[in-house]
């Protein structure tokens, strides 16, 4: 795929230009996923925008929110002996209560990483002597694979393979992020990979019934710019509609083959969400004529219940109530190295994603915006 | 979330009644489970994340963005961008 | 030799031993240095005005066979490399290698004949060595350590410490192959290209860089682990400088590229193992950019970046979109992700 329109400068420069034009007031806007938030301020998007356009930073890394519970499971569970304990990437640097999972490797527990729910029922194929667990985090665009997974894993014949639950659901954080009292969001660009799958008609009503815009967004300059276009244009025009700006990959109805695919294996849960809280029907469990797949219900509940005990103030991060430089501990005792909380250890968590990409030129770079108070390295 | 790359689907196959393709991401192949757009042809381009494909994208659409965009920056002082987006074979 | 694997009696300096030495090594790097196969080779002294540069590296690089090469070639190419970022002339390398008892002996003497290819390649000769024989389980196949020697003639000196603001920022080529062409080796990311390592000597490259710039060249470092990241923090840091990156400049192949969107990795931490940073003089820059293109391993050399005084250690890259933003080190290995 050619992404070079999407990538194009001068396309970037003339939405950028448009922005400018159509802001005549202060608006608040967040990005609901954590691939946006990488992508703005690997791009210095950021900088480039009016200063009165403020860009706060959501909960949509699921790296982030997946409670520290169940990674202490996880890291649990591989210490199991016969147990082998399959992961994405992303989990491996994130702490527990005590440790993370590249600890628990280096210990001596069996963690695999693995690129996709199918690689680890693979494993489970190829080494039928061990239990195979799949630590199945990410939001409803990861969730379609991990129940393929288990689905073939029942047509095959393979009990050895089990999934530890942790995916969870956007529309659900989004509803809690509105609701909330402290809340000065005023419009939203969706997680576009996300809406490939579930569609954007559960965000209709969040539309109406809170009277915020919403734009289906996706991650390259002209599609995150035009997300935010359109959301300046509805605010300045006091309107409170759903749009789509990612037409190539999105639909209204979504993928329903892979909704049907989810419908089959998992139901909605209440979800622990990490920083946040609990929220009802925001996380996928497996259904209970699935329950031989189930890591939970097949091993029990290993770790035992985690104290909060840490600084981080991770839930106001992902609510977007603070900015990560207005956290005491960032950049100093918290930083990508030594990470006193999930959004810190990601990569694309807010934190971290300040901490690697925030710039303040010396003398006077390209034309943009004085930052806030507090916002220097 | 969601590092999703598109690519473009070389061939299809099945294993074991499962949709498989080989993708090109642009020299670079994988194999990717299809089973999610079944209806995908060799040939046409898929939005892929963590071995799945997400969807299939619409040529149309980008076709469209592409065309717009042309009459957009020809209107500008400097012109429209200098390649065609369509040009190469593979992604 | 007797059998097709390495076993413990290669490494206990009886008639196994001997036999490894003469019929494998000594065959494939002889030389009159070597040769006598004495506690330490007896190298000629320098001339007056003359220096050394001494460096060493190891290597335990997995999978030991990689499209474009293998951990022999890194062996010989890395220490060469090292030698030739000191401004040195590589004459003279020591091999020791650390073996896996199991280790297929085919898969040995391929590597030793990688390193005796690389070492007529680069110019230089292996003249000294150590073999040792680990347990099955203690070395992941075998780990080699390379030391060079390497002779400058000339009178500049080069390091991270001696960047200045104005000077320019040079790389001989295209960012990140080695990094994707081992990671598509790696059965659990599931990949495949048709890109190869970039492993190859310096030697040449650096001499002609010398040559044409003399003082103004105040920088060499080739941008292996961490990539291209890592060295500009070494020399921001070395100099007490800022550098600023221009992404639009990186040269960087599709194929990377395209790997790096599959994985969410990012090129500039990818290793490479046959390329150059040069940090030169503004003045010189045009020049010394001329000069690397003009040679094979230097096509697609670029400008890059610029020094300034800035902020002490740190590293900028201005995005494409014309926006700033900070280059940082990865908090430790660099990991694909999909979230």
């Amino acid at each position: 795929m050619n992404l070079a329109p999407f990538r194009d400068p001068g396309i970037a420069a003339w939405l950028i230009a448009e922005i400018h034009a159509a802001q005549k007031h202060p608006w608040v806007l967040m990005e609901t996923c954590g691939g946006q938030t990488h992508a703005i301020l690997r791009l210095g998007l950021d900088q480039l925008l009016p200063r009165e356009l403020e860009l706060v930073h959501g909960p949509g890394c699921p790296v982030c929110v997946t409670p520290a519970g169940l990674i202490d499971q996880a890291i649990a569970l591989a210490g199991c002996p016969g147990v082998l304990l399959a992961t994405f990437a992303d989990m491996m640097r994130v702490p527990g209560s005590a440790g993370t999972l590249f600890e628990a490797r280096a210990a001596g527990a069996e963690v695999h990483m693995v690129y996709s729910a199918l690689d680890a029922l693979a494993l489970a194929r190829r080494m039928p002597k061990r239990e195979v667990v799949f630590f199945a985090i990410g939001f409803e665009t990861t969730a379609p694979g991990s129940a393929l997974a288990v689905a073939r894993a029942r047509r095959e014949g393979i009990r050895n393979f089990s999934l530890l639950m942790a995916h969870v659901l956007v529309p659900p954080a989004m509803r809690a992020l509105l609701q909330s009292p402290d809340n000065r969001v005023q419009g939203y660009l969706a997680a576009g990979h996300a809406c490939a799958i579930l569609g954007w008609e559960p965000y209709e009503a969040l539309a109406a019934e809170f009277g915020v815009p919403i734009v289906v967004t996706g991650f390259e300059a002209a599609d995150l710019l035009r997300g935010i276009l359109r959301l300046v244009q509805m605010l300045e025009a006091g309107e409170a509609r759903v749009e789509n700006a990612y037409e190539r990959v999105v639909r209204r109805e979504g993928n329903t083959r892979a909704q049907a695919q989810m419908d089959g294996v998992f139901e909605v849960c209440a979800r622990e969400w990490r920083g946040i809280g609990l929220l009802p029907d925001s996380g996928l469990q497996l259904r209970p004529e699935w329950a031989a797949w189930d890591a939970q219900r097949k091993f029990g509940d290993l770790a035992s219940p985690s104290a909060a005990a840490s600084e981080c103030i991770s839930g106001e991060i992902l609510q977007g109530l603070k900015k990560p430089p207005a956290c005491p501990a960032w950049g100093g005792r918290c930083t990508p190295a030594h990470p006193l909380g999930a959004p810190m250890v990601s990569g694309e968590g807010a934190c971290a994603a300040y901490y690697t990409y925030q710039y303040i030129p010396e003398e006077e770079g390209p034309a943009r915006h004085a930052l806030p108070e507090g916002l220097t390295r | 979330m969601c590092v999703a790359a598109p690519g473009k689907v070389v061939r299809c196959y099945e294993v074991d009644g499962l949709l498989m393709g080989e993708v090109d991401f642009g020299g670079v192949t994988r194999e990717v489970c299809l089973a999610h757009v079944p209806e995908v042809q060799a040939g046409e381009q898929v939005m892929v994340h963590a071995g799945f494909a997400l969807e299939i994208i619409a040529a149309a659409e980008v076709e469209q963005f592409y065309t717009l965009w042309q009459e957009v920056l020809a209107a500008r002082p400097g012109g429209p961008p200098a390649a065609a987006p369509e040009a190469e074979d593979s992604p | 030799m007797s059998g097709d694997k390495i076993q413990l009696g290669h490494g206990s300096g009886g008639r196994m031993m001997a036999g490894l030495i003469h019929d494998l090594f000594k065959r494939r790097f002889g030389n009159p240095f070597l040769d006598p196969l004495d506690d330490g080779a007896l190298l000629p002294g320098l001339a007056p005005g003359e220096r050394l540069a001494f460096a060493t590296d190891s290597f335990v690089v997995d999978p030991i066979f990689f499209p474009g090469g293998s951990i022999g070639d890194l062996a010989v190419n890395g220490t060469v490399n090292d030698l030739c970022m000191c401004g040195s002339r590589p004459l003279w390398l020591s091999a020791g290698f650390i073996l896996e008892e199991g280790l297929e002996l085919a898969d040995l003497e391929g590597i030793v004949g990688d390193m005796a290819a690389a070492a007529a390649r680069a110019g230089v000769q292996i003249v000294t060595g150590d073999t040792k024989v680990v347990e099955r389980g203690q070395a992941d196949r075998l780990f080699i350590n390379t030391s060079g020697i390497g002779v400058i003639a000339h009178q500049v000196t080069l390091g991270s410490r001696h960047l200045r603001p104005g000077d320019r920022l040079i790389v001989s080529g295209t960012l990140g192959d080695h990094g994707i062409a081992v990671l598509s080796r790696r059965r659990d990311l599931g990949f495949t290209t048709p890109l190869l390592s970039d492993t190859a000597p310096l030697h040449e490259l650096s001499a002609l860089l010398l040559e044409c710039c003399g003082e103004a060249l105040h920088a060499l470092r080739d941008p292996t682990r961490g990539g291209l990241a890592a060295t500009c923090h070494e020399f921001a840091q070395g100099s007490g400088v800022e550098i600023r990156l221009e992404e639009r400049a990186l040269p960087v192949r599709r194929e990377v590229a395209a790997a790096c969107e599959l994985l969410g990795l990012d090129p500039l931490y990818l290793a490479n193992e046959g390329k150059l940073v040069a940090a030169v003089a503004g003045e010189a820059a045009d020049r010394a950019l001329q000069t690397l293109r003009d040679h094979p391993l230097g096509r697609e050399a670029a400008l890059i970046g610029e020094v300034h005084a800035g902020k002490t250690g740190i590293v900028a890259m201005r995005s494409f979109l014309g926006a700033w933003r900070m280059v940082d080190l990865p908090a430790g290995e660099l990991l694909p992700r999909i979230c």
